[in-house]
């Protein structure tokens, strides 16, 4: 008997520790696209809308269109931006996915670099109707340069200054701020009685990117060099960082609150009039399902350090959207072409970017007047004329993290009071270089 | 020690008496000779055991066996599709999580440091809880059904449902915690934040708490089933009071029980990922950074899975180590109780 209770003990102990082992990947099942499944689809739809609900019932009634097309049924789902980088790297280790999927486009050389999703190249293009239709900033953010892109672009988005008019008005704010000078200006006028002038999504770690990415490429600075390595440390760099982070520390014109926001709690507050500024993509439908009148709120382009936004030195936003990819394993290669043909169509990038409020990257769908309107025309403009694609290299989800998780505890710093210095921002900057794979 | 009582409960159930466990065999000789391919007595518990060993292989240990091959490879996002075309390492994975002077050895060694304190922390408070609980609902009093139903609401609750509902309470602007602490009892200047910063680790280990304690008070409560009242009264008898009978009789019967209570605690508490996740997303703030979270980050969200198996392997052996150190000395502890 006492063997016997070593004997379990052992194996108590082992499935004990073993729930802290490392879980072991599928394989590579081959495949580079089949046809054995034609009449059916799975599509991963990103979450566009105010919530998954509302996603689903915007795109059901797009499915059922081309499902009376073509006879292929399209199983939806929608995920949340939170899990969608996980599961795709579960269904590219498994083998296992959906057929069609939506990316974010700044994951598109990385994932490219796993080898899970069919590369776009001439013949694919021409079954699509042909690489000439979409925008070419749009298709430089759908894979590493010199590369048959891993996706290709389904709705494209830029960064835009929205703002309070009622708040402005009471602060005695005629137009809203063009340069940063102006923005910390106006914002000391707005802060005050338990209101603040700018959100920002602190623990956002995409989101610290997106706005570091730009007031860097304002330093001069990019955080790759040219030959993919990181430069997290340059001048420039830094001193993006610290202006972003001393709206807060220095400025004292974003609420100490946002530095924990990580689910879009500033657009809420902006809703809400907690905040005057928040600078966010497509943030329209949104505030319309927060309960805000398209008339309270005003939208301008993102501002820049001087002068007006110019795409030679003064880029105000990364060329945000959503790229949409198939998937190598898919057993239905053809019925995915055909969805995604029908997904670009001019027809339906009209509709679903007039819902998203978000710039069509097909041109012929951009000329639609509906992409005229205040606010849009301020994204379509920016996309044209002032965005660059954040860098496509490989390792960009691992700078994501890494810079994103610095300027994280950055805020927090800020927020607790301790001094931002350039320093700080050096170290902080310098650990999450070294974190980079070699 | 014998109870008095033949009904075994779950835990601390006592082997029958020598007289039914001699009853089998004699029973055995009345049918005459062995029956050709009748199961041995000896090997009778190792077939019992087998099924559970043979999942046991398939569901944890060759999952363990690939990520320890994992761990000798430099696994990153090209090759995850086909993980065994990675190229071989050699120990550099392992080298790379234990130079504490570079930043990734520096980090995995302060969230070990962290997830130890944490788990010593939340260990012994849940402990400490669940046996005053379960002391307390040890005598009936009108009531107690439904206290001790209360007490286990935490354990009933879905993880990821209780969790969250703490991270909305834990909030700096909008958070119960904070209105309660700032506003009814004027704690404190500033409100305090409790999902990023220095409070964090705070913050984590209340919801370790909260979430933990009734498993160790569900435990404990089964374990004192087993202490024959017959001690309480002759000790009542000889003049001992309340504490010294918890500390004379009920403590001590307690041992066994404990024993595994503490060790099954620090495990679960050690590899906890649900409730710093939920809690904090997919970068917990430096001080509540548990080693889980802090390996699922260099595998799943800087994709280098090849140091984040290394990482897992060395937890691994830590775990084991550790475990069977404790197992070593409460056996040698029982040992010496009995002689």
């Amino acid at each position: 008997m006492r063997r016997l209770r070593a004997a379990a003990a052992f194996a108590t102990v082992t499935a004990l520790a073993a729930t802290a082992s490392a879980c072991g990947g599928g394989s590579d099942t081959g495949g580079s696209g089949g046809n054995d499944s034609p009449k059916s689809l799975t599509y991963w739809a990103s979450n566009q809308g105010p919530s998954i609900e509302a996603d689903k019932k915007i795109l059901t009634a797009e499915l059922r269109k081309f499902e009376q097309r073509t006879g292929i049924k399209v199983k939806l789902e929608v995920v949340p931006w939170s899990d969608l980088l996980n599961r795709i790297l579960a269904a590219t280790t498994s083998g296992q996915g959906p057929d069609v999927l939506n990316i974010g486009n700044t994951w598109s050389a990385s994932l490219q670099a796993t080898g899970a999703l069919l590369p776009w190249d001439r013949a694919a293009f021409d079954a699509i109707g042909g690489r000439a239709r979409f925008a070419d900033s749009a298709v430089a953010a759908a894979g590493a340069p010199g590369k048959d892109p891993a996706a290709v672009p389904l709705y494209s988005l830029s960064y835009a200054l929205y703002y309070n008019k009622k708040m402005f008005a009471d602060a005695g704010i005629a137009k809203p701020p063009a340069t940063w000078d102006e923005l910390v200006a106006d914002g000391k006028r707005l802060s005050k009685d338990g209101k603040w002038a700018l959100g920002a999504e602190g623990a956002n770690l995409a989101n610290n990117i997106h706005q570091v990415f730009v007031l860097g490429k304002q330093h001069g600075a990019d955080f790759f060099d040219s030959a993919g390595k990181p430069t997290f440390t340059s001048e420039g760099a830094v001193a993006a960082v610290k202006q972003y982070v001393d709206f807060m520390a220095k400025d004292k014109i974003v609420a100490p609150g946002s530095a924990e926001y990580a689910q879009n709690q500033s657009l809420r507050d902006f809703s809400t009039g907690r905040t005057a500024m928040v600078l966010w993509q497509a943030a329209a439908s949104t505030f319309a399902a927060q309960g805000m009148k398209p008339e309270d709120w005003g939208v301008a382009p993102v501002p820049v350090p001087a002068g007006t936004p110019d795409a030679a030195k003064n880029v105000n936003s990364m060329v945000a959207g959503i790229n949409i990819s198939v998937f190598k394993n898919t057993h239905n290669r053809d019925g995915a072409l055909q969805f995604v043909k029908f997904m670009t169509s001019d027809e339906e990038q009209r509709i679903l970017n007039k819902t998203y409020g978000s710039i069509p990257p097909v041109k012929a769908a951009q000329q639609d007047p509906a992409f005229g309107a205040p606010d849009t025309s301020v994204l379509r403009e920016t996309l044209l004329r002032s965005a660059a694609p954040l860098p496509q290299v490989p390792e960009e989800s691992q700078f994501e993290t890494a810079v994103g998780t610095a300027v994280k505890d950055l805020w927090a710093d800020a927020a607790a009071g301790r001094a931002v210095t350039t320093e700080s921002v050096e170290a902080a900057l310098a650990k999450a270089q070294q974190q980079m794979p070699k | 020690m014998t109870p008095p009582t033949p009904a075994p409960t779950a835990v601390g159930a006592q082997a029958p008496p020598e007289r039914a466990e001699r009853a089998e065999p004699a029973r055995a000789r009345r049918r005459g000779p062995r029956a050709p391919g009748r199961i041995r007595h000896a090997s009778l518990p190792y077939l019992l055991l087998l099924p559970a060993l043979a999942l046991e292989l398939l569901i944890h240990l060759v999952p363990m066996v690939i990520g320890a091959v994992m761990s000798f490879k430099t696994l990153t996002q090209f090759y995850i599709r086909d993980w065994s075309t990675a190229p071989w390492a050699g120990l550099d994975n392992y080298k790379l999580s234990v130079d504490f002077s570079a930043p990734v050895g520096k980090d995995l060694l302060d969230s070990f440091v962290t997830t130890c304190l944490f788990t010593v922390a939340s260990v012994a408070l849940c402990w400490l809880l669940g046996t005053a609980a379960a002391v307390f609902t040890q005598e009936s009093f009108r009531g107690r059904g439904l206290l001790r139903a209360l007490f286990l609401v935490p354990y009933a609750l879905p993880v990821y449902a209780a969790v969250i509902t703490w991270a909305f309470m834990f909030q700096r602007d909008n958070g119960l915690v904070n209105h309660v602490l700032h506003d009814q009892l004027g704690l404190g200047g500033d409100r305090a934040f409790w999902l990023i910063g220095d409070n964090s680790f705070y913050a984590l280990l209340t919801v370790s708490v909260w979430k933990g304690w009734p498993f160790a008070f569900l435990i404990v409560t089964a374990g004192l089933q087993n202490i024959p009242k017959e001690l309480y009264e002759a000790a009542a008898i000889d003049g001992a009071g309340v504490w010294q009978q918890i500390r004379r009789i009920t403590l001590p019967s307690l041992r066994p029980v404990n024993q595994v209570l503490v060790l099954v605690l620090f495990l679960w508490t050690f590899n906890d990922f649900n409730t710093p996740y939920v809690l904090f997303g997919r970068s917990a703030p430096k001080a509540a950074d548990l080693i889980s979270i802090h390996i699922y980050q260099s595998s799943f969200v800087t994709w280098n899975f090849g140091t984040g198996a290394a990482m897992s392997v060395l937890l691994v052996l830590f775990l084991l180590v550790v475990t069977g150190v404790y197992l070593l000395l409460t056996s040698r502890g029982r040992k010496s109780a009995n002689v």
